[in-house]
């Protein structure tokens, strides 16, 4: 039993992602790997995470930098091709998909949000033509009125004016520039929008603008949202299901009132126990000792052994499954084999 | 407060003359910090934040200029020295954490030159004595054996051990005052819980004065004793952080402290405040803050309000206390 069914019944998932591995080669240049006698170098940046989406539903992962969920975003909109495993929208796999034209039926109904807004708009072009651009590309609608008004209809989505379609993006604030990318993910009437870090880059008043946004676009075009985002707050807030990766892999998948809750995984909790605590109730946090290590070179066994304080010798070697607990999926020997108590860790504290 | 202030910024007004006119990024500032005391400052970005930081620490680029007010350490005005005795004060008395470690950081030289490069011109004492010194500074701040690490180069240690490592540089003479500007927003969460948790360390057991400059109010809540809110270039909010976060009086932190996601409260949706903070060359005359405000009146459109008393210790800038309320 492997799949995160998901979590709205009666829906069966829009997305689904099984064993999915996209690995790198990151080896020296072959000369030099014969001249210093170095060897390949595969670096594992996913490395075998299965989740599925109910349609209407907001999956979303969290985990710290360079665990790999920009990497998951780009195989779940085809710009990355798996190494191994697949995905499937809607029933097609196009996991392993190499021809561009093999994904022409699916493509226009998956679209993506990055972080940085200004770098995925077009400086050159008007704001009009970065949003009509997909109708024109997936040849939507003919002729310059009927765009145009589909432009207007998708500005005012946005809560921007089609007065604003005129401007250039350096006219416009981080915030509106987002409301521009999110705009012209919309052009093509896609059902399944992945959003990368889409208010990382942004103040935090903003990013409520744009939260709100996507949680009004949600439920007015009934869309599904894979989010990533490295703010547990932020995605507490956003989601229906959470994931939390950790070295390419999929620590827990639980509910995300459950996640936060009732937090299984050492790692969730180790995550949980370092957001700050706004509500100053007193809480003393404690600070975990060590880094993410190199997914190069990855420790065995479970990858959280090295910092985790209930490791033992099993979690040294055996690499641990996704395996139920009530609602959750939980990669853990310590919590399988009821070792790893409830409450707050006490973590080795920061050397 | 408790102890006479260390640092006093009296009326600080930045600004940076242009073709297109002067723009002032930093208007009538004011605070202090006590010694053992850490001052949060938060605000968007572009609130004049780093520019306030800046020019505290004498590190404004040009054409950015003081134009006005004061800032004094420990009694003595700073702001008008000469570029070299400012640069001693800065070495000895002041330390400097920025965003990006490796600003701080000399890639050619090892952590260890560096340091101990840093604390022999601060202080008299042996190239031996000061690498003893630099290791237990190392240790301090939570490098692993730092008798192997000293001899490496910054590109050898991670984001994080980097920061210690400036943290530690900032640290070498022994400075009154660390001014840390977004120490921690390029580090991963669980980084940042450490980087935190050792500057508030340092700065009880050594009675540092810290401002903390950060766009989290998170780190403020768990790091601070009192807060500035910065908009617009000016102190909109400033009082004990607990009150301020509790407690907010100025409607632009009210708004802020709403729009902030928090684990365990079920909201539907965020509280929004419409549009975005002004730019430099279009503040609105009156409050900056009154084309967002939901509690704009028609003073608020000419006339701009100085910070007044709503608590103990706690100021904002709004015209809605003018009529004396909560005053002390
Ligand atoms: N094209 C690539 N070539 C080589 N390595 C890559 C490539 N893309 C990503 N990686 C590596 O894969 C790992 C996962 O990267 P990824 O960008 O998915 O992380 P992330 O979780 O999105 O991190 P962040 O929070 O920093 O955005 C990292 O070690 C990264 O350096
Ligand atoms: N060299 C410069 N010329 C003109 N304006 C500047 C310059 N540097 C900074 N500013 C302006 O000063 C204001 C305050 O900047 P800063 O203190 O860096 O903000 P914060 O740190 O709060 O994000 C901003 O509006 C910024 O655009
Ligand atoms: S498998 Fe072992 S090392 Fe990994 S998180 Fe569980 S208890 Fe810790
Ligand atoms: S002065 Fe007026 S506009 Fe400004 S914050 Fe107060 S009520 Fe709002
Ligand atoms: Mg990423
Ligand atoms: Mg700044």
């Amino acid at each position: 039993m492997r799949d995160a069914a998901p979590a709205k019944p009666g829906k069966g998932p829009l997305v689904k992602v099984v064993d999915l591995a996209r690995y790198f080669d990151v080896s020296p240049p072959l000369l030099n790997r014969m001249l210093e006698g170095k060897p390949r170098q595969i670096l594992r940046a996913v490395d075998g995470v299965d989740f599925a989406i109910g349609k209407g539903e907001t999956f979303s992962l969290v985990g710290e930098s360079g665990c790999g969920k920009s990497t998951v975003a780009r195989l779940a909109v085809g710009l990355y091709r798996a190494t191994r495993g697949s995905i499937e929208f809607d029933g097609h796999d196009f996991g392993r998909m190499t021809r561009r034209q093999d994904m022409a039926p699916i493509r226009s109904r998956i679209q993506m949000i990055f972080q940085d807004p200004y770098a995925s708009l077009n400086p050159r072009w008007r704001v009009r033509e970065i949003i009509a651009e997909p109708i024109r590309a997936y040849r939507l609608l003919s002729g310059d009125r009927a765009i145009n008004a589909r432009v207007d209809e998708l500005l005012r989505q946005v809560r921007l004016t089609p007065a604003d379609g005129t401007k250039y993006p350096h006219e416009f604030s981080g915030g509106q520039r987002q409301r521009i990318s999110i705009a012209r993910a919309l052009a093509s009437n896609p059902e399944f929008l992945v959003c990368d870090e889409p208010t990382s880059a942004l103040d935090v008043s903003v990013q409520a603008q744009i939260l709100n946004l996507m949680k009004d676009l949600q439920r007015e075009l009934g869309l599904t949202y894979l989010f990533i985002s490295h703010n547990l707050a932020v995605v507490y807030h956003i989601s229906d299901r959470v994931g939390v990766m950790y070295l390419g892999r999929l620590a827990e998948v639980a509910p995300a009132r459950a996640l936060f809750r009732r937090p299984r995984h050492p790692y969730t909790r180790m995550l949980l126990d370092t957001i700050p605590d706004m509500d100053m109730t007193g809480r003393q946090r404690m600070p975990v000792a060590g880094e993410v290590p190199s997914p190069i070179n990855p420790p065995s066994g479970c990858a959280f052994h090295p910092r985790c304080p209930f490791a033992n010798d099993r979690c040294k070697v055996e690499r641990p499954n996704p395996l139920p607990h009530d609602d959750a999926l939980v990669a853990c020997h310590g919590v399988e084999e009821g070792r790893v108590p409830e409450g707050p860790i006490a973590a080795p504290r920061a050397a | 407060m408790q102890n006479e202030p260390l640092l006093r910024v009296d009326g600080l007004r930045v600004e940076f003359p242009g073709r297109r006119g002067t723009l002032v990024a930093v208007d009538d500032v004011s605070f202090d910090i006590a010694p053992g005391e850490v001052l949060g400052v938060v605000g968007e970005s572009g609130a004049g934040k780093s520019m306030t930081g800046s020019a505290i620490i004498g590190l404004l680029e040009p054409p950015g200029r003081i134009a006005g007010g004061s800032i004094s350490l420990d009694g003595r005005r700073i702001d008008n020295l000469p570029y070299e005795e400012m640069r001693r004060i800065r070495g000895k008395h002041i330390g400097a954490i920025f965003q990006d470690p490796l600003t701080s950081l000399n890639p050619l030289y090892s952590v260890g030159r560096q340091l101990v490069e840093t604390i022999t011109t601060h202080s008299d004492i042996s190239e031996k004595a000061a690498r003893d010194r630099a290791l237990a500074l190392l240790q301090e701040v939570g490098i692993p054996a730092p008798e192997r690490r000293i001899d490496q180069y910054p590109h050898q240690f991670s984001g994080g051990m980097r920061q210690r490592v400036v943290i530690a540089l900032a640290l070498c003479a022994n400075p009154r005052l660390i001014v840390a500007d977004e120490p921690t927003t390029a580090l991963d969460v669980s980084i940042q819980a450490q980087i935190i948790a050792l500057l508030k360390r340092l700065c009880r057991e050594h009675g540092t004065a810290v401002m903390l400059v950060t766009h989290d109010m998170g780190v403020i809540a768990e790091t601070a004793d009192r807060v500035a809110v910065m908009y617009a270039g000016r102190i909109a909010e400033i009082g004990p952080v607990r009150d301020v976060i509790k407690n907010p009086r100025h409607p632009y932190t009210v708004g802020l402290m709403g729009s902030i996601p928090r684990m365990g409260h079920d909201a539907e949706r965020l509280t929004q405040i419409d549009g975005s903070m002004p730019r430099l060359t279009e503040i609105p005359a009156g409050c900056a803050f009154n084309p967002r405000c939901p509690y704009v009146f028609d003073r608020c459109r000419v006339e701009r309000p100085d910070r007044m008393a709503v608590a103990p210790f706690h100021e904002a800038a709004c015209w809605k206390y003018a009529d004396g309320v909560g005053h002390a």
